[in-house]
């Protein structure tokens, strides 16, 4: 009952007007911004942080307007996988397998409001996991002490690769690059400078901030220009059709919405699945347990659109789970969240529940507020968001390179600052390039500093024997699921990696 | 090959990296670590990733012809000037010039060029500065 009472704080917390116009803004940018080829959950959010700050929003607020625009993208990618066939964002990918046939049958409209609903129903389930979940893990999480937390970081940055990783040396040399990252500053414990050649500017170390934004967006504007993308998506007009799907649609979907949400949950809360994989299980699963011969799954079956949907959002709820929790996200959505508390000096982790539990359960009763928005936004609103995706990436991209530069300058005011974005954006161009993940990079600038301390708290504690480091059964246990973790994918990750990337462009380094 | 020629910048990268690591200063009020060590274990997964890159390349990503590496070169240039021009020209002339570029290099015809970049730089700068009071670098003439 403690819970429940919490929650109810929260909504005392949230229900302010200020927070639900956030949340209402959230709503609305994310999905535009899922919608949107191009831009997903993990740049979207990433453009809106500086935004957040030099706004003067306090934790909660900005907390509420950026997961808002999390749960939104989530919701979002599947307008323009549906009606074009392209995936708005990565976890979209499945949903384009038999959502576009749907289409093609004159029902995107069902589709679409089907879709809406089961990303609601994986939503909503997953916020009700997350309540219920978090606090059990924050309770094993209190027994860590330094030398499990440098296992746990270790077991974050070994999974992250994820089970659909090709290529872990990758993975570990795209986290060992961002860690080394984190590094460049003035060492915390000692006070000498590293890696700073003299630069004054390096001291206070590289800000996250301007190499997230400059990784996750403005990389995307070089591949834009790459490809000289200019023009829209689409042209025609499509036909969306009658809003609301049959009874009998509905029911019939009902059981794999609720499957669904159950693999999507897990796998969000797992480390180094997240959205994109959620979304992959459900579907598969679904189409093993009611169609094996596939008969009519790719051919616009109503359960192949609502399973990887609800899976989808589940994993979305999921996946903030371990970072609320813990402080080590699982996928690239969550890492940039974490960036968001991570600035607002706030270290989220056990104590987060006990020191902020007003942040905690405010961003909880405002995943609830957002997910009724979204769904009043993409029922019957959806047509609206489908005239977006006529923008032309020709006028868009421009605009997504500005608002970055004006957020990171509205935060430092330095030239130099902007520099080093344009340097990050270059950087992650290259790096997308050779299919090297990016998430990693980030996960490691946001990680690395508090990956050290705590290694060097362990050792110092122990006076100076690094065997420490393996000496309790709950550390043992961490190294051995980062092992695990760490080998699978070479086994398995080939294979369910060719499954997957049917639909995968260069969005794959920007995975959530 | 191309991974192999990126498996290589990252081995010397690891070495220098290494090299930058046992360069720092300790203090002598140093912990039972010191500031090297954490560097130099990243340095070693860093270089050891670099190597089964090496041994293991995936195939060649589909590279772009020189005119489209040109392009993407170019838009760097512009935004580092875009960068270090901001504080000289303000906001607005600085937005309006490099949206401009931009979105002739994505296809926009002149017309439409002018207007997106003005736009851009205008919608930026009311919602931004105008309605949200955001800060932006201020011009010569006052926005």
């Amino acid at each position: 009952m403690d819970t429940l009472s919490s929650l109810a704080d929260g909504f005392a917390i949230a229900l302010t007007w200020q927070n639900i116009l956030l949340a209402l803004l959230g709503c609305f940018l994310g999905t535009i911004m899922g919608a949107l080829p191009g831009l997903g959950p993990s740049n979207g959010v990433a453009i809106l942080i500086p935004l957040a700050f030099t706004l003067g929003l306090g934790a909660t607020p900005s907390l509420i307007l950026l997961t808002s625009v999390y749960y939104g993208a989530m919701y979002g990618g599947r307008i323009s996988s549906i009606l074009l066939n392209i995936p708005g964002d990565e976890p979209a990918m499945m949903t384009c397998l038999d959502g576009h046939p749907m289409a093609l049958k004159g029902m995107a409209g069902q589709a679409l409001s089907l879709s809406g609903l089961a990303s609601f129903v994986g939503s909503f389930f997953a916020t009700w996991g997350l309540i219920f979940l978090a606090p059990q893990l924050v309770k094993i999480a209190l027994l860590f002490g330094p030398a499990e937390y440098f296992a746990l970081f270790a077991l974050a940055f070994m999974t992250l690769g994820g089970v659909s990783s090709t290529n872990q040396a990758k993975s570990a040399f795209a986290a060992a690059l961002g860690l080394g990252l984190a590094m460049i500053g003035v060492d915390t414990q000692t006070g000498v400078p590293r890696f700073t050649f003299g630069e004054v500017h390096l001291y206070d170390g590289i800000d996250f901030l301007v190499a997230i934004v400059g990784l996750f967006a403005l990389s995307e504007v070089f591949i834009f220009l790459e490809h000289r993308h200019g023009s829209a998506s689409t042209n025609r007009k499509v036909e969306i059709g009658r809003l609301s799907p049959p009874m009998s649609m509905i029911k019939q979907t009902t059981p794999t919405m609720l499957r669904s949400t159950v693999l999507g949950f897990i796998a969000g809360v797992l480390p180094g699945a997240g959205a994109s994989l959620g979304s992959f299980i459900s579907y598969s699963f679904e189409k093993r347990l009611v169609d094996p011969q596939s008969k009519t799954f790719g051919k616009g079956d109503p359960r192949g659109v609502a399973a990887p949907e609800a899976g989808n959002n589940a994993a979305a709820g999921g996946a903030l789970v371990p970072m609320l929790a813990l402080g080590v996200p699982g996928s690239g959505t969550t890492a940039v969240l974490l960036a968001v508390l991570l600035s607002l000096n706030i270290t989220p982790g056990p104590l987060l529940f006990t020191q902020n539990p007003d942040v905690v359960w405010g961003l909880i009763a405002a995943l609830f507020i957002a997910n009724f928005m979204l769904l009043a936004m993409n029922i019957p609103m959806v047509g609206l968001f489908t005239r977006v995706l006529m923008v032309p990436p020709r006028i868009l991209m421009p605009i997504v390179a500005m608002v970055s530069f004006v957020g990171i300058y509205g935060i430092s005011g330095s030239s130099f600052d902007l520099l080093v974005m344009v340097g990050f954006g270059v950087m992650g161009w290259i790096l997308r390039k050779f299919d090297v993940p990016l998430v990693p990079i980030i996960l490691g600038t946001l990680l690395g500093n508090a990956m050290e301390s705590n290694l060097r708290r362990a050792i110092t504690i122990d006076n100076g024997n690094w065997f420490t480091l393996i000496d309790s059964p709950l550390a043992i246990t961490l190294w051995v699921i980062a092992i695990i973790g760490f080998i699978l994918p070479l086994i398995f990750g080939r294979k369910v990696k060719s499954q997957m990337s049917q639909r995968r462009d260069e969005e794959g380094s920007i995975k959530d | 090959m191309s991974d192999r020629i990126f498996g290589i910048v990252g081995l010397v990268l690891a070495l220098g990296y290494a090299y930058a690591a046992t360069q720092i200063e300790e203090s002598f009020l140093s912990d039972a670590v010191g500031p090297k060590a954490f560097p130099l274990i990243i340095a070693a997964i860093l270089g050891l990733a670099s190597i089964a890159i090496i041994l293991k390349p995936d195939a060649s990503p589909d590279w772009p012809s020189v005119g489209r590496l040109v392009e993407v070169l170019a838009a760097t240039v512009v935004l580092i000037l875009y960068a270090e021009l901001l504080p000289v020209t303000g906001f607005v002339i600085a937005t309006a010039l490099a949206s401009a570029y931009l979105t002739w290099r994505l296809g926009s015809k002149p017309l439409a060029t002018l207007i997106t970049g003005i736009g851009t730089s205008l919608g930026i700068y009311v919602i931004f500065h105008l309605v949200l009071g955001l800060s932006l670098a201020r011009g010569p003439l006052g926005i």
